[in-house]
């Protein structure tokens, strides 16, 4: 029998349709769950960073531990949600893609905004008297914080990323696990290993694992580059 | 005033001059500790004034007062234009933070802050990077600068913002000579283009060589505010004179 | 920053694009069913036939019987497809289907180790074969979660008289697949479909050791999710998708799907 690699080697040599169309969701959903967190997270830890107003420390406390929000609990949330029964259900987003990129990315954006609100706090603490001697008000602060913290972001974003793109709970909830449609790697492994069909849900895990592995080499290479080249 | 570069910012009224600064019984206070008491002191336009003083004297606290990052608790900070923390002025700090963008891009911030049109920035930073002789080091990263280098880059970016005011607080205290040497004959020449400069320093060889003032600082208040001549020549006060003969002071 | 900027305009055009998404999402019906019948196969045999007959595509949201029949109550389905008759019957009662359709059938067999600790080859019927695991204490997997599979393994134990308690008694909580798993690495007893059994291949140890009782007999039934209750459901193409399924056509597709050469489901729709 073919060991799990070789099963690996051969899906993806064949280029099988089904499972470029499962890789390419999976990505899809993540990708974008990682982006609307980041247009969100970003600007929103950064606020957080330089704000202050009564209740600062407990919205820091309960973002810090949404970070830890297990994903079947996001799911369940957003079902119940998205569900006819509930209060978005006319928008008919329940199983489909669009209902796990929302789960996703209420996943990954605790991790966003606390890892940016961390981020930009260390660096206003060094930065502040010079961004406002040059004429930088808090606001104004904001993106040049968030520039020049990137490569210390990036990490958390990459965190966000392996969160969400790992995660099988919340995805299974609310897509439903629907073949050709909300089909992603994890919700097709555990189908497969549901099946008993152990060695290619472990081929399946090898590509997932291998796809996460190369977008951490390229950020990580970005961020030493950009290290290198900015200093 | 701003005789060599009045043509580049000509949408600016350049001759509406923010000086002389005045300070009336001003103080500053953290949860009730005074750590600058009741200084009064007008700073002229054109003067190199040295604020000297021992280490906890409260002499950067009185720069950054002044600047405007801080606002006193008591007394009243008044600019000759009125504003409240007045914009044609600039701060060297001791330990500047330069972006982690290029040497061109940081001098270009400030004036991008400034909302100064795109051309205009261009311009600008073109003529600052030739006359501080950054030129060969404009898209270099400018948190690889060596130490000397980033100072400089730091002078250049406070004087691209046009100031009539500079503070400076240290310049040159983490340099070795022959780069405390450039940055005295920057600050001079800045002095010499009708720059007010207000600058805190430990080396008292540079202070006599670029002030024309001193402001002595003796645990939160002005003890001595004259011309340089007469304080070097003999400060008024016990403490002063100790400062200079190098004995430490209480 | 003209990076912020081409950040935002690029976070805004995918949102844009998700937006966009669902407006695509034409001819379709999701039917809520089991994930025994989606492990199986089933659905990947017969789902494009009916797709090239009428151009419907059916979506298949695969959950254990209870759950998919919650799907169904809050109208998050079109149609269930589920093996739980008393369930099936008290949900068209409720009101949240319009009527139940027979399908097909299969049937529940027990696995176990080879070794057959309890003896269950030599029982008599489906009740002594449970009686006879809880009176050796032998272990049994359990999926534990409201499924019809679990529905028809407390029946088993109630008409056998056992009470399920004690520490061989696992209940896994989850589906047929992750069951058999559990079973066959402890080794454990389990009651499972013979459709997910055939296509199971991470075996071990187990093999059938009980079958053939009539009581193990497994129906499926089929249910339009009700209009009236739920209004957005896609009564026409749902009806069309059951009409199908127990139509000559589709029964036949039922009945050519195989696993190794070996039938899994029986039609048993009325023939009109």
């Amino acid at each position: 029998m073919d060991g799990p690699f070789a099963t690996a080697f051969s899906l993806i040599a064949s280029g099988d349709p089904a499972l470029m169309q499962i890789i390419g969701l999976s990505l899809r959903v993540t990708l974008t769950a990682v982006l609307i967190a980041c247009a969100v997270g970003l600007p929103l830890g950064a606020a957080l960073a330089l704000a202050r107003f009564p209740g600062r420390g407990a919205v820091i406390v309960v973002f810090n531990a949404l970070m830890g929000l297990p994903p079947v609990v996001a799911g369940l949330i957003v079902y119940l949600m998205l569900s006819r029964s509930g209060p978005l259900g006319s928008l008919a987003l329940l199983f489909t893609p669009t209902a796990m990129i929302i789960a996703q990315t209420l996943l990954i954006l605790p991790i966003v905004i606390s890892l940016t609100r961390s981020v930009v706090e260390d660096l206003w603490a060094e930065y502040r008297e010079q961004l406002l001697s040059l004429g930088a008000g808090r606001l104004r602060a904001v993106p040049t914080l968030l520039w020049d913290g990137r490569v210390s972001l990036l990490t958390g974003v990459l965190a966000g990323f392996g969160r969400a793109s790992a995660e099988v709970g919340a995805v299974l909830i609310v897509g439903g696990n629907i073949a050709g449609h909300t089909r992603t790697m994890t919700t097709a492994i555990t189908l497969e290993t549901a099946r008993g069909q152990l060695g290619l849900a472990v081929a399946l895990g090898i590509i997932l694992l291998t796809l996460t592995l190369t977008l951490n080499a390229v950020a990580w290479g970005a961020g030493q580059w950009a290290r290198g080249r900015l200093g | 005033m701003g005789t060599g570069a009045t043509g580049m910012m000509a949408a600016r009224d350049l001759s509406a001059s923010i000086l002389p600064l005045s300070l009336d019984g001003v103080g500053y206070a953290v949860a009730g500790k005074p750590l600058l008491s009741d200084i009064t002191l007008r700073i002229e336009a054109g003067r190199r004034l040295i604020v000297m003083g021992a280490n906890g004297a409260g002499k950067s606290l009185f720069l950054r007062l002044c600047h405007g990052l801080i606002d006193p608790t008591t007394g009243r900070r008044l600019w000759a234009s009125g504003e409240h923390r007045a914009e044609a002025q600039a701060m060297v700090l001791q330990r500047p933070v330069l972006l982690r963008r290029s040497v061109a891009a940081n001098l270009d911030y400030p004036l991008a802050l400034k909302g100064l049109p795109r051309a205009d920035r261009r311009e600008i930073v073109a003529r600052t990077l030739d006359r501080f002789g950054l030129n060969a080091l404009a898209e270099r990263p400018a948190r690889l600068l060596s130490g000397g280098e980033q100072q400089r880059l730091a002078l250049a970016r406070a004087w691209a913002m046009r100031p009539q005011v500079l503070f400076l607080d240290e310049p040159s205290s983490a340099l070795d000579p022959s780069a405390t040497k450039i940055i005295e004959e920057m600050v001079a020449q800045f002095s010499d283009e009708g720059m007010t400069i207000v600058m805190t320093t430990h080396n008292l060889g540079q202070a006599r060589r670029l002030g024309d003032q001193v402001a002595f600082l003796h645990r939160g208040r002005l003890i001595e505010h004259r011309s340089a001549a007469e304080f070097f020549a003999g400060p008024e006060t016990a403490e002063a004179r100790a400062f200079l003969a190098g004995d430490l002071i209480w | 920053m003209i990076h912020a900027r081409r950040f935002i305009l690029s976070a805004a055009s995918s949102l844009a694009l998700i937006a966009a998404a669902p407006a695509t999402a034409q001819g379709f019906i999701t039917v809520a069913s089991t994930t025994s019948t989606e492990n199986s196969g089933l659905f990947e045999h017969i789902l494009p036939i009916f797709q090239e007959e009428t151009g419907i595509e059916v979506r298949v949201v695969s959950q254990g019987t209870g759950q998919a029949l919650e799907t169904g109550r809050r109208g998050d389905a079109d149609v269930v497809f589920v093996h739980a008759r008393a369930q099936e019957e008290a949900f068209v009662a409720e009101g949240y289907g319009v009527q139940r359709f027979d399908v097909m059938y299969n049937d529940f067999v027990i696995v176990g180790p080879n070794d057959d600790p309890a003896g269950l080859r030599d029982a008599a019927d489906a009740a002594a074969a449970m009686a006879a695991i809880a009176g050796a204490e032998a272990s049994f997997a359990s999926r534990g979660d409201d499924s019809g599979t679990h529905v028809a393994e407390m029946n088993l134990w109630a008409a056998a008289g056992v009470e399920t308690a004690g520490t061989w008694y696992l209940s896994t909580g989850s589906g047929m697949g992750a069951t058999l798993n559990t079973a066959a690495q402890v080794p454990a007893y389990a009651l499972t479909d013979r459709g997910t059994w055939l296509s199971f291949e991470n075996r071990g140890d187990l093999e059938i050791v009980f079958e053939g009782d009539p009581v193990l007999f497994n129906p499926y039934g089929i249910i339009l999710v009700n209009p009236e209750r739920h209004a957005h459901v896609k009564a026409e193409q749902g009806q069309a998708f059951i009409d199908w399924i127990i139509s000559d056509d589709g029964q036949t597709a039922i009945a050519s799907f195989t696993v190794g050469s070996e039938q899994l489901f029986f039609p048993s729709a009325a023939s009109e």
